[in-house]
């Protein structure tokens, strides 16, 4: 009988507490950086496309909502002829993110992505793709290591020891 | 033409009410959970009532095959014709009475109990298992509650020595009935709970175990009834309590009668929400137990009681 009127007091009490709820549309929420939204493209400090179609993140993918096909420009570097993603079938995992191994493909925080249309869900590589770097600055996949694409010569990338003169007899 | 215009009046009034507590409960139960409750639709979103009402008449109008159509038809119907008699009889301001009985009391108590075959109608009419539960478990609650309610405002009509609602009113010009007739009202309330079902007596209804009871087959306009009854019994019982334990429309004579009464029983509409707000459901044979155990056997007692202090006094 107590509990009954104290419980009944102490939600009373309740109607002097401050309200929990974000009136959302008026009151942006916090989203922090790291948060999984909508998916991007980004680009190298270069301004060139960091994505190498490797297909990776299509693999990665558990809801198969990424397409793209890749083809080689004139250096041999590779990039997407077109890139999709269809958002009304993303569940927003960011396991392509993670799959990724160019830092090209990044989810932002970003979910304001209502349509009237269900077609319009579905993204080219012209919407997805940035002009900026997004998350990592200053990375850029073909200035590492690895092999010659027209962006650095042999043994000039970053981590990269210039190449063992193997006839010498000093190594 | 006079008695047109006040059935008129009190019709228009209880219904705006019923209509209007739907937003109240919203809003209120709301506050009391730290949240915001509909406040987009027009101002603090009371049109969201309006907006409710335009859906529920478009939506279709769906009869179930394996029901019993004609009692699945009426039910809705019993419920708010017996509601809505009772308002006959509640005396809202001196001389703003639709029919001034000398029956009141038992006017009331017999249409609530007309209000039980609505729900045991529809529960049985629906043909579906969880609403026949639902029916049954009412039938059960308002046969238990039914009792004492009646047996616990005896006290009052001894004292007012009167059935009419408005003498018993114009008997508490000294005294409230709440200060003599405390164990009386407790009882009161709870059964008045329990008579309109709401929670946390919603026994019958028990969304998480019987899926809305004994209406869970109605949609469209005959749901919308039996929604706008509930708040109208809400305003009911309040109204009833307000009669009989606080004086009706007594009050400072700076503001008129009529304010009186609405303030009042706008305060036990509130206190219902609050108890909707806080109280867990009980199980139903604790319901039925505190019902006989307990209440039945207090409400007896404050009869006995105040039958001895007006005999022997």
């Amino acid at each position: 009988m107590y509990s009954i009127i104290r419980s009944i007091w102490l939600t009373f009490l309740h109607a002097f507490h401050k309200r929990e709820t974000v009136l959302y549309p008026e009151e942006k929420p916090y989203l922090p950086p790291r948060y999984r939204g909508r998916i991007i493209l980004s680009r190298d400090p270069d301004g060139k496309e960091r994505c190498v179609a490797c297909n990776l993140c299509a693999a990665a993918c558990p809801v198969d909502c990424i397409s793209l096909q890749s083809a080689e420009d004139d250096d041999g570097r590779r990039y997407p002829e077109f890139f999709r993603i269809n958002f009304s079938r993303c569940i927003f995992c960011g396991f392509c993110e993670e799959a990724c191994p160019t830092y090209a493909i990044q989810l932002i925080p970003d979910f304001e992505m209502g349509e009237y249309n269900r077609q319009n869900m579905v993204y080219e590589k012209e919407h997805l793709l940035i002009d900026g770097q997004g998350k990592y600055h200053g990375y850029n996949y073909y200035r590492q290591a690895g092999v010659d694409m027209g962006v650095k010569g042999k043994g000039e990338g970053e981590n990269e020891e210039p190449p063992v003169d193997i006839k010498s007899l000093l190594t | 033409m006079n008695y047109a215009f006040i059935i008129a009046g009190v019709l228009l009034v209880v219904l705006n009410i019923a209509a209007l507590l739907i937003w109240l409960e919203r809003r209120l139960l709301a506050l009391w959970q730290d949240r915001y409750g509909p406040n987009r639709v027009g101002p603090f979103g009371i049109l969201q009532v309006l907006a409710d009402v335009i859906k529920i008449f478009f939506k279709e109008d769906w009869i179930p095959p394996f029901s019993d159509k004609p009692v699945f038809v009426m039910a809705p119907g019993i419920l708010m014709a017996t509601i809505l008699l009772t308002f006959a009889v509640i005396p809202f301001a001196p001389g703003f009475l639709v029919f001034d009985s000398n029956i009141a009391i038992l006017f009331f108590l017999g249409n609530s109990s007309l209000g039980v075959y609505s729900i045991v109608l529809g529960g049985w009419a629906s043909n579906n298992k969880y609403s026949l539960l639902g029916a049954m478990r009412a039938s059960a609650q308002m046969l238990t509650y039914e009792v004492f309610m009646g047996i616990s405002i005896m006290g009052v009509v001894m004292m007012a020595d009167s059935f009419s609602l408005k003498e018993i009113v114009e008997a508490q010009e000294k005294t409230w009935f709440i200060f003599p007739q405390f164990a009386g009202f407790l009882v009161f309330l709870v059964a008045g709970i329990a008579e309109t079902h709401r929670l946390p007596f919603d026994i019958p209804e028990a969304e998480g175990e019987l899926v809305a009871g004994f209406h869970s087959e109605y949609s469209g306009m005959k749901f919308g009834l039996f929604f706008v009854g509930e708040y109208l019994g809400v305003t009911l019982i309040s109204a009833i309590i307000v009669v009989m334990f606080f004086g009706g429309w007594m009050g400072p004579a700076f503001l008129p009668p009529v304010f009186w009464f609405f303030f009042k029983t706008f305060i036990f509409i509130c206190f219902f929400i609050l108890l909707r707000a806080s109280l867990p459901r009980p199980r139903y044979d604790q319901l039925m137990e505190v019902g006989w155990k307990i209440l039945l056997p207090l409400a007896l007692i404050n009869i006995l009681a105040t039958g001895a202090i007006i005999l022997f006094l």
